[in-house]
C-alpha cells in the first residue's frame, strides 16, 4: 500500500507498508496544537524492537521541533535510518517545513573519493528501496547510485530525497564510491540541498545539454559545501542522453574542473534519435565512440551506458568487452550480478598486462640509466606507448589483476 | 488434566521437564554421553493363519480398517508427510477415528503441514489429546498457546525412529499413504498418479506398530516393486480415490532463489568447501530444497566442473539439481531421504543409482552407525545462531513454533556442518547472544556462513588452518553480531515467554534439549 491520499493540511503520510513490503514502513502523521505526541505503532517487529521504535520516533519528531501530533506507524522491519526519513516526510507532508531533521547515527566517511578512481561498475539503487541499500556494497561493486530520478516516481521525490540523504550519513557502504543521480535540473537543484550536506562523492546530472547545467549544479553544490564549510571533493558526472547532448560533449565535459567522468544513457539517447536500441549497439556506436573523444580531450574518464537485459550475462560479457576496447573505462548496473561480469570485462588481458609491465620495466631502466630512448629487445618504444603501458599497469594494479 | 511438572537443568543449562505426556524423561546429557540399555520394542506375533492365504487384505474403507484394528480410545495412530501439505491420508484416517467415536488419541505424524490444520477441531472435540510431531503455522500456534491437553514432542527424523524403535512411543496403528500399492501390502513411493518417491518415514511404523494400514489410489497387481514398505507388515490395504494432491505433493519445479544476498551465501559456501579442501574426489555432501542450498548446489557444480571433482554419493532431499550432478556424472549416486520435484521422482522411479533410503540408514542414533556421520559436508539453515554455535530451527525468535526438526540434528553428525543464513531477517539479527530454542548445541556446529563473511567454530581449528591464507571472509562470529546490531539498530529485546511448557525439543538420543513455552 502506498500513501497518496492526504486528508487534510495538517497531515501527512510517507512509506509504504503490506504483506509484501520489507524493510520500509508507513506513517501518517497528523500535527495538533496541544495534547503533545501520541504514537500508535503495529510492527511485525514489536516483540524485538517495539519499544526502540516508539523512541526512535520521540526522538524524530523532537529533532523536527514537532511537540504535538498523532503518528501512525505500521513498520515492516525498516531500519532506523528508514524510520527516521519515512517519520520526517510525512511530517514535511503534513505541513512542517523542511530544515530541522533528526540525525541518523553516522556512519565514519569512507576517505574522499579522487578523480580517477576506478569506476568499472556503478550499481543501481532505486532510491524508495532502502531494502535494496544495505547489502550493496557486499556484492563489490566499484560506486553505488542512488537514485532519485528515474526509478523514483514523480510523488515521491520528496520523500526519497529524504530517505537517500540519511543512507548516506548512516549506511555501510564499505569501499564504495557513493553517488547519486539527481533529477534533471531544476528539480534536480532540490536534490542538491538536501544530499550534499551528506558528502557524496559524485553527483550524476542526467540529461545534459549544454555546459551551463553543469555549471549549474556545480555552483549549487560549491554554495553548499562553503556554507557547511567542507572541502571534501564531490566530483560530477554528466550523463548525455539526446543527440544534443552528444553534439555538445566535450564542451559538458569540460564545463568544470570537478568534472570526473562523462557518460551516455542509451535508453533515452536512441529513443531521441528515434531507433532501436540492440544488443549489438550499432545504433549508438557514433554517438558512445563520440563520448569517449570528448572525455580523452577534457581529461576525464569515458563511462559506458548500462546493459539492460540482467539474464544474458554472456551479451553482457560482450558488450562490456567492446566497450573497453572503444576506451571506456566502466559501465553501470542494474543488478548485482552483473558486477562480476563487468570487472572480468573491463580488465586487462593477462598478455596486456605483461607487455606493459615489459614495457614499464624497460621505461623504468632507461630512466635510471638516464637514456631518453625506452627500447625493448630490437623494438623502441615511443613516448605514448610508454604512458599507455603506464596507465595499464597502475589500473590493473588498482583492479588488482597484478598483486 | 493438570499434572504437576518437576524441571531439571540439563548439561546445555536449559530448563527442562522431568515427565511429558506420563512418561519420565532424561536431560539432556551433552553430545554421547547418555548410554541406552535394554532391548528393542516389538509388535506382537503375528500368524499366517491369521491372514488370507491368497495375499488380498483389502478391505471396504478406512473405517472398517480401523475397526479391526481395534481401534479404542487413548491409543497411538501414526502417518508420515512424504505427501508434504499434499497429504489426504491423515485427516481421512483421524476423521474416521473420530465417526467410530474414540477420544483422546495421540496423533503421531512424522512432521505434519498446514493442509492438516483440521486435527485442531479434532484436538477441540477431543478426539485428539495431543500430537507429538512437528507442529506449525495454526497447529504450532495452538499447542504454543497452551491450547493442547498434553504436551508436543518435536523429534528429528531419526530420533523419531529411535523413539519408536526403543519403545518410548508405542505405535497402536500405523496408517500409511502409498502412491503404488498391492493387495498384500506391499508399497511403493516412487510410482503412481501421487508418486512422491521415498517411503522411508514410514519404514519404522511398519516395522514397530502393533497394527499397519496401507492406504493406495493406485492397486497394482501383485507384486509391487520395488517394495519400500513390505507387505509381510501390512495388516489392511484400502483402496481411496485420491491419498493426496499432486500438486502439493512435490513442486514441479524447485526455485533457485533470485535474491542477490542468498546468492551470495550460496557462493560463499560453496567456496569455502572448495578452499578447506572438502570439496575432493569421492566426497559427499547433503543440501536440502530450500533457495539458498540449491543456488550452492549450483555454484558447487561449477567448481566441480573447473577442478574436475567427483563425488562418491549426495545425499537428498533430491531435486532436479542432484538429479543432473548424477546425470552428468558428477556423483556415483544419490541416496534420496525425500524427493522434492518431479525430477527427482522421475529419477528415483529409473535410476538404480538414485536409491531411496529411510530414518534407519541415514540418521537413526541407536543404531550400529548410520550414514550421516558418513557425509563430508552439509548445508542446513537455521531461525537463529548464537555466539557459542547453538541454533534454533524450531522456532521464531519470538517462541512462535515455525518449523520442525526435520533431518535437521541427525544431519549436524556430518564432517563440517555450515548453516547458510541471512545475517538478519527484516530487522531481526539472526545471530544473537542465545537462541530462543535449543535445537542444535554448538559443539555440533562448524561454520556459520551469512552475506557478511564466514564464521568458524574455534574448536574446528583444523578449518580455521584450512582456509588461513585465502581470500575468504572468515570472520569472529562475535565481531558479525556487533556488525548487525549496530545495523539493526541495537540488540533486539528477549520475547516475553510464558511460564507453561508447552513442548519439548529432544536431542536425536531421546533426551530432552530445550522446552517450547507458552508464548505470549
Amino acid at each position: 500500500m502506498s500513501s497518496v491520499e492526504v486528508r487534510a493540511a495538517n497531515c501527512g503520510e510517507a512509506g509504504h507498508w503490506g504483506k509484501d513490503v520489507r524493510s520500509d514502513l508507513h506513517v501518517a502523521f497528523e500535527s495538533r496544537e496541544r495534547g503533545g505526541v501520541e504514537i500508535s505503532l503495529e510492527s511485525r517487529v514489536a516483540p524485538y524492537y517495539g519499544s526502540a521504535i516508539l523512541e526512535q520516533t520521540r526522538q524524530v519528531l523532537a529533532g523536527i521541533g514537532i511537540k504535538h501530533g498523532r503518528v501512525v506507524i505500521h513498520d515492516e522491519g525498516a531500519l532506523p535510518f528508514t524510520i527516521g526519513a519515512r517519520i520526517e516526510a510525512a511530517t514535511r507532508r503534513g505541513g512542517m517545513a523542511a530544515g530541522k531533521s533528526w540525525q541518523a547515527e553516522a556512519h565514519p566517511l569512507p576517505p574522499a573519493s579522487s578523480k580517477e578512481r576506478l569506476r568499472r561498475s556503478r550499481l543501481y539503487l532505486p532510491g524508495s528501496e532502502p531494502k535494496y541499500f544495505i547489502n550493496a556494497a557486499l556484492h563489490g561493486p566499484d560506486a553505488v547510485i542512488l537514485d532519485l530520478e528515474d526509478s523514483v516516481h514523480r510523488s515521491e521525490k520528496d520523500a526519497a530525497r529524504i530517505l537517500v540523504r540519511n543512507a548516506l550519513r548512516a549506511v555501510d557502504f564499505g569501499a564504495c564510491e557513493r553517488m547519486v543521480r539527481i533529477n534533471q535540473l531544476p528539480l534536480g537543484l532540490e536534490d542538491l540541498a538536501e544530499v550534499v550536506g551528506e558528502s557524496p562523492d559524485l553527483i550524476l546530472i542526467p540529461k545534459v545539454e549544454r555546459a551551463e547545467q553543469v555549471v549549474e549544479a556545480d555552483r549549487a553544490i560549491g554554495e553548499i559545501k562553503a556554507r557547511n564549510g567542507n572541502k571534501r571533493a564531490v566530483w560530477i558526472m554528466p550523463i548525455l542522453e539526446s543527440a544534443l547532448g552528444i553534439e555538445n560533449a566535450f564542451a559538458i565535459a569540460s564545463a568544470s574542473e570537478n568534472v570526473a567522468a562523462l557518460t551516455i544513457g542509451l535508453e533515452d539517447y536512441t529513443a531521441d534519435l528515434g531507433v532501436v536500441k540492440t544488443t549489438e549497439g550499432r545504433e549508438s556506436q557514433y554517438a558512445r565512440a563520440r563520448v569517449v573523444n570528448a572525455a580523452r580531450a577534457a581529461g576525464v574518464q569515458a563511462i559506458d551506458s548500462v546493459f539492460g537485459d540482467v539474464g544474458d550475462m554472456e551479451g553482457l560479457r560482450r558488450w562490456g568487452e567492446a566497450s573497453r576496447a572503444m576506451g571506456f573505462e566502466g559501465m553501470g548496473c542494474i543488478h548485482p550480478g552483473q558486477i562480476r561480469v563487468i570487472h572480468e570485462a573491463f580488465r586487462p588481458t593477462g598478455a596486456e598486462i605483461q607487455k606493459a609491465q615489459r614495457i614499464v620495466a624497460a621505461f623504468e631502466e632507461a630512466q635510471s640509466k638516464g637514456l631518453a630512448v625506452v627500447s625493448l629487445g630490437s623494438k623502441m618504444i615511443d613516448p605514448p606507448v610508454v604512458l599507455r603501458a603506464l596507465k595499464l599497469v597502475e589500473r590493473a594494479k588498482a583492479m588488482g589483476a597484478i598483486l | 488434566m493438570t499434572e504437576r511438572v518437576e524441571f531439571a537443568q540439563n548439561a546445555l543449562g536449559r530448563t527442562v521437564p522431568m515427565m511429558v505426556n506420563g512418561r519420565p524423561q532424561i536431560p539432556f546429557l551433552g553430545v554421547g554421553k547418555f548410554q541406552p540399555r535394554g532391548r528393542k520394542a516389538a509388535p506382537p506375533i503375528s500368524s499366517s493363519k491369521d491372514y488370507p492365504e491368497n495375499g488380498d487384505k483389502r478391505v471396504a474403507d478406512l473405517e472398517t480398517a480401523l475397526r479391526k484394528c481395534g481401534l479404542r480410545d487413548g491409543m497411538v495412530i501414526s502417518n508420515h508427510h512424504h505427501l508434504r501439505d499434499g497429504d489426504k491420508v491423515a485427516l481421512l484416517a483421524l476423521e474416521a477415528a473420530a465417526k467410530i467415536g474414540v477420544k483422546d488419541l495421540m496423533w503421531f505424524p512424522s512432521a505434519s503441514f498446514p493442509s492438516q490444520q483440521g486435527a485442531i477441531e479434532l484436538m477441540e472435540k477431543g478426539v485428539i489429546h495431543h500430537i507429538e510431531g512437528s507442529m506449525n503455522g495454526p497447529l504450532g500456534d495452538y499447542c504454543t498457546q497452551g491450547k493442547m491437553r498434553g504436551m508436543g514432542v518435536l523429534r528429528s527424523h531419526g530420533g523419531r525412529y529411535q523413539a519408536i524403535q526403543d519403545g518410548e512411543v508405542h505405535v497402536d496403528i500405523a496408517v500409511i499413504a502409498a502412491p503404488t500399492a498391492d493387495f498384500f501390502g506391499n508399497a511403493d513411493g516412487s510410482h503412481g498418479k501421487s508418486a512422491c518417491g521415498s517411503l522411508g518415514f514410514a519404514l519404522a511404523d511398519s516395522m514397530y506398530a502393533d497394527r499397519v494400514i496401507v492406504v493406495t489410489d493406485n492397486l497394482i497387481p501383485f507384486p509391487c516393486v520395488p517394495w519400500q514398505i513390505q507387505g509381510n507388515n501390512v495388516d489392511y490395504v484400502v483402496e481411496v480415490e485420491s491419498i493426496g494432491d499432486p500438486a502439493k505433493i512435490v513442486s514441479g519445479t524447485t526455485q533457485i532463489t533470485r535474491s542477490p544476498d542468498r546468492l551470495r551465501i550460496a557462493e560463499l559456501v560453496a567456496s569455502f568447501l572448495r578452499a578447506a579442501g572438502i570439496m575432493k574426489n569421492g566426497f559427499s555432501f547433503q543440501a536440502g530444497a530450500g533457495g539458498i542450498a540449491l543456488a550452492f548446489v549450483q555454484y558447487l557444480k561449477q567448481m566441480m566442473k573447473e577442478d574436475g571433482v567427483k563425488a562418491r554419493f549426495v545425499r537428498g532431499g533430491s531435486t532436479k539439481f542432484l538429479v543432473e550432478l548424477l546425470k552428468e556424472g558428477l556423483t556415483d549416486y544419490i541416496l534420496d531421504g525425500q524427493t522434492f520435484d518431479l525430477d527427482g521422482v522421475k529419477s528415483m522411479a529409473d535410476d538404480p543409482r538414485h536409491v531411496a533410503t529411510s530414518p534407519f540408514t541415514s540418521y537413526n542414533y541407536d543404531g550400529k552407525g548410520n550414514f550421516a556421520s558418513l557425509v563430508d559436508a552439509v548445508v542446513l539453515g537455521a531461525t537463529e545462531v548464537d555466539v557459542n554455535f547453538n541454533a534454533n530451527v524450531v522456532t521464531h525468535s519470538d517462541g512462535r513454533l515455525l518449523h520442525g526438526i526435520g533431518g535437521w540434528q541427525n544431519c549436524l553428525f556430518a564432517g563440517c556442518s555450515i548453516l547458510a543464513v541471512p545475517s538478519f531477517r527484516d530487522r531481526i539479527p539472526v545471530i544473537v547472544d542465545e537462541v530462543t530454542t535449543m535445537t542444535g548445541p554448538g559443539e555440533m556446529i562448524d561454520v556459520i556462513v551469512t552475506e557478511r563473511g564466514i564464521a568458524i567454530n574455534p574448536r574446528r581449528t583444523d578449518l580455521l588452518d584450512a582456509v588461513k591464507g585465502t581470500k575468504l571472509p572468515v570472520r569472529p562470529i562475535q565481531e558479525m553480531k556487533a556488525e548487525i546490531e549496530k545495523i539493526c539498530g541495537g540488540k533486539p529485546a528477549r520475547p516475553k515467554l510464558g511460564e507453561k511448557a508447552c513442548a519439548v525439543v529432544k536431542w536425536v538420543d531421546g533426551t530432552v534439549l530445550d522446552t517450547v513455552w507458552q508464548v505470549g
